[in-house]
């Protein structure tokens, strides 16, 4: 070959044919019908500033790119602000796309450990966002109560909350991948 | 009217736990304009639609709707002051309306903790049962009215879309917070990208800071160009999201360029209630809240 371009090729191993079949029967129904307008990526505030193309990841799971797609942390850039969603000229739900392939790539292994740790917050105390001595400091000026009324304040909500995250496989799912990655 | 209904008032994390003041603004105000709340006690996150949602969905959908059994069983909706537990509370109800065998799932999960659920509850945000009370009766609780007050009003995301799951009459455009905004004698400035995202959500504030404090930095730079007062939100999410960022920015840049004072709605109509600042947690701010009080002569 003489010429210097590289084509990049997709292999048939690459292709997964029944991944749009899942996305679909999560919930993503419509995604068939993408043209490829690009209004996605034009409306989406994490695009404006990186590389970020939700076009190219919906073309990318209509090919049928299981693996690529779930191992890409741009899966992980979309704000779930809706506008997409709301924009999208063949109404599909494509926030709704998202959240159903990271599901899938958390399954796989495929997650951030920025979120396994806020994962790790909700698992022991029932909020993803903790009270710290500051803000109990600061509740207390304020006359509301240096403990918040939520699970914080009760052993007996804490408790159905941790079983609830037993019975749904949360517990298992964060805490065994931390192991696999230690 | 609604004088006589209560609500389980869902404090979420992000208000409880890192902004108490407007935890506090939010008791004080809509105790006075006759919005009757009960703590919804024992609650825990939503969750996160953003995060948990994002992680494991069978997960969200159980702990959203212990919430909302824990209010159910009060016999008394939702009501939450952050646009993502809103969001969670909207998507979880909606998810076990449409799908039946969801809700039986659901409800098997929940009775083995001993919760009765039977997800015949609504879930409001606190600026719907403003906008009940309307501009107009919001205006006769106004007693000093804010005028000459510049705010930038910041709907988030949440709270608008995804619009068919929404109580709000349009799609695009809304005004119903710039009307409540407006009420108090403010001035509600339009500015641009102001339909935008904070940049807090999708787990993006604790994944990628740098992209999602510069979502923030763009609408920051809009609000200064539109000269504003203040930042005014309605989510404990965005709140901390327009706090944290003007701070995070300052610190990069070694200099105080983002100083806009952010206030949650409640502390707005407080101000229009002659209610003390430190009652509504006005000198508990990142961001100095004192231009807002001298502009006003506080």
């Amino acid at each position: 070959m003489t010429d210097s371009i590289t084509r990049e090729t997709i292999g048939s191993d690459d292709i997964d044919p029944d991944f749009v079949n899942v996305l679909v029967k999560a919930g993503a129904d419509r995604i068939r019908t993408c043209i490829q307008c690009g209004t996605c990526s034009s409306v989406c505030p994490s695009g404006r500033r990186t590389a970020f193309r939700t076009r190219e990841l919906i073309r990318k799971a209509l090919l049928g790119l299981r693996e690529e797609v779930l191992s890409s942390p741009d899966l992980w850039l979309c704000v779930t602000c809706h506008t997409c969603l709301e924009r999208c000229p063949r109404q599909i739900k494509i926030t709704d796309a998202i959240i159903i392939m990271r599901n899938m790539a958390v399954q796989e292994g495929f997650m951030l450990p920025q979120h396994r740790k806020v994962s790790q917050k909700l698992l022991e105390t029932g909020h993803a966002v903790p009270i710290d001595e500051k803000n109990m400091e600061m509740r207390k000026e304020l006359g509301i109560g240096e403990i918040p009324p939520t699970v914080h304040s009760s052993e007996d909500a804490l408790d159905q909350v941790k079983k609830i995250m037993e019975i749904t496989g949360f517990k298992k799912l964060i805490e065994t991948e931390r192991e696999e990655k230690e | 009217m609604t004088e006589a209904r209560h609500y389980a008032l869902f404090l979420g994390c992000v208000m409880p736990n890192r902004f108490p003041n407007i935890e506090k603004s939010l008791r004080v105000v809509l105790s006075k304009i006759g919005i009757n709340l009960v703590d919804l006690e024992g609650a825990s996150c939503c969750p996160a639609p953003g995060v948990v949602r994002s992680f494991d969905e069978p997960t969200w959908l159980a702990l959203a709707s212990r919430n909302l059994a824990l209010a159910e069983n009060m016999g008394m909706d939702i009501v939450t002051g952050c646009n993502g537990c809103y969001g969670t509370f909207k998507e979880a109800l909606h998810v076990v309306h449409e799908h039946p065998e969801r809700l039986k799932a659901v409800k098997k999960t929940l009775k083995d903790v001993g919760i009765k659920y039977k997800a015949n509850v609504d879930a409001k945000h606190i600026v719907e049962l403003l906008y009940e009370i309307g501009p107009s009766g919001i205006q006769k609780f106004v007693t000093r009215p804010l005028e000459g007050l510049r705010i930038g009003v910041h709907y988030g995301c949440h709270l608008l879309k995804p619009s068919k799951l929404r109580p709000w009459k349009h799609t695009e455009r809304q005004t119903f917070l710039d009307e409540l905004v407006e009420a108090t004698g403010a001035e509600s400035v339009s500015y641009q990208d102001k339909y935008l995202c904070c940049g807090a959500g999708g787990g993006l504030r604790s994944s990628s800071a740098d992209v999602s404090t510069d979502i923030a930095r763009e609408k920051l730079d809009h609000l200064l160009d539109a000269k504003v007062d203040a930042i005014l939100n309605v989510c404990s999410f965005c709140h901390l999201q327009y706090e944290v960022s003007q701070v995070q920015l300052n610190k990069e840049l070694g200099e105080n360029k983002y100083q806009i004072p952010v206030l949650y709605y409640t502390q707005l109509l407080g101000l229009a209630m002659e209610i003390d600042p430190v009652e509504l947690g006005l000198d508990k701010h990142m961001i100095s809240t004192k231009p807002v009080l001298e502009k006003l002569g506080l």
